[in-house]
Order: C-alpha cells, then sequence, then structure tokens
C-alpha cells in the first residue's frame, strides 16, 4: 500500500536525520521508575496507576503534535487509515524506533489495532507477582495517552487502551484505537 | 532579507507572543496588539469559510477549476495597519499547489484543490511590508512581518516553528495557550534571524 511506504519512508529519514538520540536505558529505566513510584504513592490501586499514567500521556501527547509536525512538515491526513499509517511509521518510529504494526481494522474503518513487537518502554520489566498487577496494570498506558493527546490537537477525538500485554503473558502487545469523532473547526470554546 | 516582527496567535485567537526584531515598523500598544490578533483570527476564519465549495457530480469536473479563492477585502483598516496609510492591497490565497485529482469518497463537496482543506487569508501586503500568516495543524498562528520583497518565507517560517515547538512546548512549565514568557525562545529566534541577515 503506497501511504504505508510512504510513510515509512518519511519515517526512516527524519529518525535518520532530524532525531536527537538519548540512552535507550536511560529512557526505560526513568520511565519504569516513574510507574513503580505511582504504583507505591497509590498503594497498588493499579486502575488510578493506569489512569495517572494516561494523564501523564496526554499531557505529552498536547505538546509533542508540534514536534511531530515541525520535525516531519506533513499535512493533514486525508482519512483515518492515513492517520493510521502516519502514527505508527513516522510518529512512533521517530519517537521509540519502533514500528507497531497496523491492524484489525473494522469495516468502517474507525477502529484498528496496534500490535507491538518491541516496547522499549517494557524492557527488563517483569510485573509485581501481588496477584493483582498482572491481571490490573497496563504498564505502558502512557502511550495511549499521547495518542489522545497527540490527536486532539490535530481535531481528532479518539480513544486507545491497551487489550493485550505481553507483560501480562499474552502472545502480544496490542492496543486498540478508535475515532469518536473528527472535531469540526467550531470556534473553540473560550479558553482565557 | 528584513523580518521586522512576529507575532503568535493561539487557537481561539488570543495574543499570545509578540516581538520586535528589526525597525521599520511603527510600535502599536499593547492594546492594539491584541486587538490586531483577535481581528485577523476572525478575519482568518471568514476568509476560510468563503472559499467555495465544489459539488462533486464526476471526479473529472473538479480538475480545471480556478484555485485562487482571492477574495479582496474592502480595506484592511480593521487590522490596524501599524504604518502610515499607502496603497494596500489585501490577497487572499487558498493554497497554489497544483494536484491532481483524487477522488473523496462519501462527501458531496470539494475544495477548488481536492484533498486539500480550505485554508484562510495566508498573506496581506502594502507597500512597506508583506504579513505571512502560517497556521498549524493545531490551529495556533504565526503572523511573520517581512519587507514585501523578501524571498523564502517559508524557511523562516519553519524554523520558527521548530524554535516554538521545541523551546516552548518542550518546556514543561509553559502552560498551554497561554502568553509565552520562554527566554531560551527569544534567545534562539533572536540569533538566527541575527545570523541570516
Amino acid at each position: 500500500m503506497s501511504s504505508t511506504t510512504k510513510a515509512s519512508r518519511i519515517g526512516e529519514e527524519l529518525w535518520k536525520t532530524r532525531v536527537d538520540k538519548v540512552n535507550a536505558e536511560l529512557v526505560t529505566l526513568t520511565y519504569g521508575t516513574i510507574v513503580a513510584q505511582l504504583c507505591q504513592d497509590y498503594d497498588g490501586n493499579y486502575q488510578e496507576v493506569n489512569k495517572q499514567l494516561e494523564k501523564m500521556g496526554y499531557n505529552i501527547g498536547m505538546r509533542l503534535i508540534e514536534d511531530f509536525l515541525a520535525k516531519s512538515n506533513i499535512g493533514r491526513c486525508a482519512n483515518f487509515r492515513e492517520t493510521a499509517d502516519m502514527i505508527s511509521k513516522v510518529g512512533f518510529r521517530i519517537f521509540l524506533n519502533i514500528a507497531p504494526t497496523v491492524t484489525n481494522w473494522t469495516s468502517d474503518n474507525n477502529q484498528f489495532s496496534l500490535v507491538f513487537d518491541e516496547n522499549p518502554l517494557a524492557d527488563f520489566v517483569e510485573l509485581p507477582d501481588d496477584g493483582r498487577a498482572q491481571d490490573e496494570l497496563w504498564f505502558s498506558n502512557i502511550l495511549c495517552g499521547v495518542l489522545r493527546g497527540a490527536l486532539e490537537m490535530v481535531q481528532m477525538q479518539i480513544e486507545a487502551h491497551f487489550v493485550s500485554d505481553v507483560l501480562r503473558g499474552d502472545d502480544a502487545t496490542e492496543m486498540r484505537v478508535s475515532l469518536v469523532r473528527y472535531i469540526e473547526d467550531e470556534m473553540p470554546p473560550e479558553e482565557e | 532579507m528584513t523580518v521586522f516582527s512576529l507575532i503568535i496567535i493561539n487557537k481561539a485567537g488570543g495574543l499570545i507572543y509578540q516581538r520586535e526584531f528589526q525597525p521599520g515598523l511603527r510600535k502599536l500598544s499593547t492594546n492594539d496588539y491584541l486587538v490586531l490578533a483577535g481581528t485577523f483570527h476572525g478575519v482568518h476564519a471568514i476568509t476560510r469559510t468563503i472559499t467555495p465549495k465544489l459539488p462533486l457530480l464526476t471526479p473529472t469536473a473538479t480538475a480545471s477549476t480556478p484555485t485562487s479563492a482571492s477574495s479582496n477585502l474592502a480595506s484592511p483598516s480593521g487590522t490596524s495597519t501599524p504604518i502610515p496609510p499607502t496603497t494596500t492591497t489585501t490577497t487572499t490565497t487558498t493554497t497554489t499547489t497544483t494536484t491532481t485529482t483524487t477522488s473523496v469518497a462519501a462527501t458531496t463537496y470539494t475544495y477548488p484543490i481536492p484533498g486539500v482543506p480550505a485554508t484562510g487569508l495566508e498573506s496581506l501586503e502594502t507597500d512597506k511590508f508583506r504579513l505571512t500568516c502560517f497556521q498549524t495543524l493545531t490551529g495556533t498562528k504565526f503572523l511573520l512581518f517581512t519587507d514585501p520583497h523578501m524571498a523564502n518565507i517559508e524557511v523562516v517560517m519553519k524554523k520558527i516553528y521548530e524554535f516554538y515547538a521545541d523551546f516552548v512546548m518542550k518546556n514543561p512549565f509553559y502552560q498551554l495557550e497561554m502568553p509565552v514568557r520562554c527566554e531560551a525562545f527569544d534567545r534562539n529566534l533572536n540569533g538566527w534571524l541575527r545570523g541570516r541577515t
């Protein structure tokens, strides 16, 4: 599919020429520490940890989108399928150097899955064996928030959540992304 | 190669940044800059709205249609021109890139250039200066006042956007949509612009 290959090419090019690299361990350890600290702060209330991670991601996404646009110089996507390719092949490539597989589209083209073959955030991680973390904690939940925040800034309201994670013993790490609606260019609500 | 000044307008139409780099334009009061930002925001939205929507009959019918939906606004006096009135001309262009027809399914209309959404006012020119507007996909507007003969404004604009993404958006203490007070942004912007002249 041509838009996919085009996106791959843009992603590769940007990764090679425009992105400052940082030690992977630093990222992995920093993120791991944050999640562990949240688990401690919320006293093992993993639902709340998931929520906080999502919220942190949301705030990151709203800022990161500008960097993505400034670097990539790409225009508006024609449809949600193209958006999915851009997220996977350009977004994840330039920020994490991975390109999760876009798959499992619904027939209305409004929902897809991102399947992560690798996940730099979760290297070295083993979930605590308190009998609940394996069922309740979505370790990489920050990514859901990043997507929601970033896409909201370009007029797409989406919902994203993990449906499986290799950390929990599942076969794959899969995130489900659903388009709720395109935010029309109504006058934005008064903000100040 | 003169860049007079830069204004940044947030997506709600509020002025969040204003700096002068080289003298040449008369200064306005803070209040007038706020009015300028708000007014431009409104005019921009209107110019985008009046871009014609062409009914989609057959995909080929849209191939050769006039592209620049120009709207000559009577006078830009509402935008408080910061220069003593000389002859002023306004031009509106809705992106003049050439694109071939791409069939857009499930919609009943198309813009003059299929696949390219309507944009608003992009430049406004007088004898003394040119105002170029760049709107990001997130809705933030960058207004650059330059010499009317300056070339390669896109390059300057793109660099400014990158500085903004780096030194404003990535500053964790910058609150989104609020006035920009980031010293590193000023410093880098100034340094880069000075290096170009």
